[in-house]
């Protein structure tokens, strides 16, 4: 009954977004959409977090504060990227300051395609990743058999990764925003490898 | 005696339960003001048993040490109440409860936390005046401290002390951290230096806020029928009437206000405390002579 699933937290983060998918986050908590009454709220805490979404791509100077939030996170955790810029780049995606969408620092499992993605895309990608979260759980508590329930120190990043690309099988495509399609095919697939394939494209 | 030590133990053991229904309600009815669907009624439980199940991460072990003896302190103050011993005493466990939970927020060295620890004081100074108000309009219209007196006396002491009584709905609001006074710590989805005392509390930290919280709600709604009941048995239904119509207006004052800025809930829960409680003492001084 007290099933974890049932009170989503999430952490928003935007990166290097043209603002218009922060917009759209927003707007999901608003009334019209009310995001609350799945239990989701929007902490601002990345400690009180279970789901980060990011909007907007990663450049230099944001990767680390990602990789932080990310690290920050309490387990079991989930990571939703919202709007193309997260997922690959997008429209930003040649600039030169810009590496590329969210994975290229931490895992992502759920890609929320669109330009600005739409409030019920969105919440369609919250829905997904909160039965993710629920699956981990039970990761997290042979974490917990391991490591022991109090671990202070910073995860180390490698099995962050691990754990993180062993699940983005998973990732679910959400929305047929028709432009986009092609891309969120191919990101699944090509997760794996991860940065060779995107450099490639 | 052993009527007390019953109320002791449902106290502790119920508390959890009515506070966190009181807080689905408030989120319902919050949701239904809005015209949004709402969370279900059980979403605090919920909330809670959620954190409780995450990976444990504190900022320093100190920050779990205090906010274990702000709870503490809380079901001290509760069971006291409960036992039906001296409201002073009570009020003031209740003080030092507050301290450690500013302590519980210094102690992360986070700058949105210190500053919701320092609101955190200054909510303590501008609902205290009123607390000891109404302590005193007790022992005024009872002649006794003991709660169990108070509550078995022949007239309500609503009665004599309905200016108290406002003053104390009034500081409710602070006490609660109810929007418009909802500066140390706001409850809705805020963050940063809003959340301040809450900002850098881990999963498990942020549970045991969270439940202490319903703890201490349900002691300050047990005062709240403390200005009803009498020694007639009705009356206790009558408090329960008043406890929920109380929680209803916090409810409706939370949604239609913004947030004050500190200084001016100081000024005016002073002022509010000194005419409504100030009055009501006075011409109850002058009423016993
Ligand atoms: S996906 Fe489109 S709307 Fe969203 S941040 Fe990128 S450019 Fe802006």
């Amino acid at each position: 009954m007290f099933e974890i699933k049932r009170s989503p937290w999430v952490l928003h983060y935007d990166g290097s977004s043209c603002n218009g998918c922060d917009i759209e986050v927003l707007a999901c908590l608003t009334p019209v959409y009310d995001a609350e009454r799945f239990g989701i709220v929007n902490t601002g805490d990345p400690m009180q977090a279970d789901i980060l979404l990011i909007t907007g791509g990663i450049n230099s100077q944001n990767a680390p504060v990602v990789k932080q939030l990310y690290d920050q996170m309490p387990r079991p955790k989930v990571v939703c990227a919202i709007g193309v810029c997260a997922c690959t780049g997008g429209i930003f995606k040649d600039c030169y300051n810009i590496l590329g969408g969210a994975d290229t620092v931490i895992p992502v499992d759920i890609y929320v395609p669109g330009c600005a993605a739409r409030p019920q895309a969105i919440i369609d990608g919250i829905v997904k990743a909160v039965d993710l979260f629920e699956k981990r759980l039970e990761k997290h508590k042979e974490w917990v058999r391991i490591h022991g329930e109090v671990h202070d120190d910073p995860v180390d990043e490698n099995e962050v990764r691990e754990v993180g690309t062993e699940e983005t099988k998973t990732t679910t495509k959400t929305e047929t925003a028709k432009t986009e399609k092609a891309k969120s095919e191919t990101k699944p697939k090509s997760n794996k490898k991860g940065k060779k394939s995107r450099r490639k494209k | 005696m052993r009527n007390s030590i019953i109320s002791v133990a449902a106290y502790l053991l119920l508390a959890p339960v009515i506070g966190g229904l009181l807080d689905g309600i408030d989120r319902k009815i919050s949701a239904r003001m809005q015209r949004r669907v709402g969370p279900p009624l059980l979403q605090p439980f919920y909330d809670v048993s959620k954190l409780l199940k995450k990976q444990v991460i504190s900022v320093t072990n100190a920050q779990t040490f205090l906010l274990m003896s702000y709870m503490i302190f809380i079901l001290l103050t509760g069971a006291m109440f409960f036992a039906g011993t001296d409201i002073l005493l009570c009020m003031f466990v209740l003080s030092t409860a507050a301290m450690f939970l500013y302590f519980a927020a210094t102690v992360t060295g986070s700058p949105y936390s210190t500053i919701g620890a320092s609101r955190e004081l200054i909510q303590t100074i501008a609902y205290e005046p009123a607390v000891l108000m109404s302590c005193v309009g007790f022992y005024l219209v009872d002649g006794s401290f003991e709660i169990s007196k108070i509550a078995s006396s022949q007239i309500s002491s609503i009665m004599y002390l309905p200016g108290v009584f406002a003053a104390f709905v009034f500081i409710l609001t602070i006490k609660m951290r109810k929007s418009p006074f909802d500066i140390s710590t706001s409850h809705h989805a805020h963050q940063e230096i809003v959340k301040g005392v809450t900002s850098e509390m881990g999963a498990r930290n942020l549970a045991i806020f969270t439940v202490t919280e319903w703890y201490e709600n349900v002691f300050l709604m047990g005062v709240v029928g403390l200005f009803i009941v009498n020694k007639d048995p009705i009356s206790i239904a009558v408090a329960v009437a008043v406890i929920f119509a109380v929680f209803f207006l916090e409810i409706l004052i939370d949604n239609t206000s913004a947030r004050m800025k500190q200084y001016e809930m100081l000024k005016l829960s002073w002022t509010i405390t000194l005419v409504l409680a100030g009055c009501n003492i006075w011409v109850l001084m002058l009423m016993i002579k």
